[in-house]
């Protein structure tokens, strides 16, 4: 492969990375390549209208909605189309579900594969190398400095995302939410909780 | 195998460090600079200028120095990766980039002022475009004529050696972990692209895909519960019977 280092192009580049993007932006722009009113779009998309909210909306309406349910874990991609929710890096969406016996965990030890239009852009962790390298090896540590213990009986199930497949983990549905509303439901589901790296929440004033 | 991306089982990476998080989103900042914002921004624009596709993009970062894989931050491989598939694919040239890096000026102190204009930039991506753009995606699956050998439940083996069969070094991905093990169909996915064809503009060359879920002690040789599992998305030509 003709990819010596010594030649790579990078190395044209400022070593300061803001300078590098600034380099790139500047050159692109001025060749009509890429149009940064563009740029500021792309961001606030990412930035302020699509991340984990959306997520949540499709769990707590799972957990509200016995029919929505069977119909996301059978077929995931229509009935996101439906909420307006298919889009780049969620093209092939299957979403899995926790119950007492197994617990789902999402990685993509080969990059960073993650269901943007449901969660948004992934965090740093996810992107790390120690997250990518460790959660299929040893889920239960990775877990724990989650600050979530899983019972012995609970098997952990790790989805690698190696394909164009994106995962999202129904979390099981907590405690003494029984009779909150959809809306209420939502508050319950962090981010981490449909990566698997975390629980739902329990309800305000519920027993521990 | 082997290069430096395809970490899977690693050992040396200590801690996950978990950022805070409240319920439900937003709580904590998208981009943690400025910079990688742009990053990411700038790398889709150029994405939607029709001139490679993500297996190739994948393959950039992935092929990168492994000194400077492992120094470079996400946002800064993704950089990396950019630079060197304009150039390869002819949308800049180095001279492009190093005036870039000059800010913008001529060795001999003239601007730019007067260049042509690029044949691409009719394709640049509009800002009244990019919803539509982002919300149409880029689906990899494809009709293929290559027959379904395996269904849920089967025993499949990943083949040995791993990596990619087309070009020496090239790009695949099954990881390195998964290479002579073996597990059971969970699922077909249907028929995508092959990314090893793909990211060498060899064809997208579609062929079955399926999850195929093996137990950790079938991977590690100290895993850490007995029923514990990893699930791969792999392509038919990965595996054989088991």
């Amino acid at each position: 492969m003709p990819h010596d280092h010594a030649d790579a192009p990078h190395s044209l580049l400022p070593p300061d990375p803001a300078l590098r993007v600034k380099a790139l932006e500047t050159v692109l722009t001025r060749k009509g390549l890429i149009d940064p009113a563009a740029l500021d779009e792309i961001i606030d998309t990412y930035q302020n209208r699509i991340g984990p909210a959306n997520g949540a909306r499709v769990v707590a309406r799972a957990w509200a909605d016995p029919e929505f349910r069977a119909r996301l874990l059978a077929d995931a991609d229509p009935v996101l189309a439906e909420l307006g929710y298919y889009g780049r890096q969620g093209e092939h969406m299957v979403v899995v579900e926790n119950t007492a016996q197994q617990h789902n965990m999402v990685v993509c030890t080969l990059c960073s594969c993650y269901p943007w239009p449901l969660l948004g852009i992934p965090p740093g962790w996810y992107k790390s190398d120690a997250y990518r390298a460790r959660a299929v090896r040893e889920p239960r540590k990775v877990l724990a400095e989650f600050g979530v213990s899983l019972p012995d009986g609970t098997a952990v199930r790790v989805w690698d995302s190696t394909a164009e497949v994106r995962y999202l983990v129904l979390p099981m549905r907590p405690a003494g939410s029984e009779g909150l509303s959809e809306d209420a439901l939502t508050a319950l589901v962090s981010r981490d909780s449909m990566i698997g790296t975390g629980l739902a929440q329990l309800p305000e004033g519920a027993a521990t | 195998m082997s290069r430096l991306h395809d970490m899977g089982g690693r050992f040396g990476d200590g801690p996950v460090v978990p950022e805070a998080e409240d319920a439900p989103v937003f709580a904590e900042e998208v981009f943690a600079e400025d910079w990688h914002a742009r990053a990411l921004a700038v790398t889709l624009a150029c994405g939607a200028l029709g001139q490679w596709n993500i297996d190739t993009s994948r393959h950039a970062r992935e092929r990168l120095a492994p000194k400077d894989y492992t120094r470079f931050s996400y946002y800064e491989k993704w950089l990396a990766g950019l630079a060197t598939l304009l150039v390869e694919k002819g949308v800049l040239s180095r001279a492009d980039l190093a005036t870039a890096e000059a800010g913008g000026r001529q060795k001999d102190g003239t601007g730019a002022e007067a260049e042509a204009p690029h044949p691409l930039a009719a394709r640049a991506l509009k800002a009244s475009d990019v919803a539509a753009t982002l919300a149409k995606g880029g689906p990899a699956d494809r009709p293929s004529d290559v027959p379904v050998v395996f269904a849920p439940g089967d025993a499949v083996r990943c083949r040995r050696p791993g990596g990619n069969r087309l070009v020496a070094g090239g790009h695949t991905r099954l990881p390195g972990y998964a290479v002579g093990a073996s597990g059971r169909v969970l699922r077909l996915h249907g028929t995508h692209i092959l990314p090893d064809s793909a990211a060498h503009g060899l064809g997208e060359a579609p062929e079955p895909l399926y999850a195929v879920v093996f137990p950790a002690a079938e991977l590690w040789s100290a895993p850490e519960h007995p029923r514990d599992e990893v699930v791969l998305d792999l392509w038919q030509s990965y595996l054989e019977p088991a």
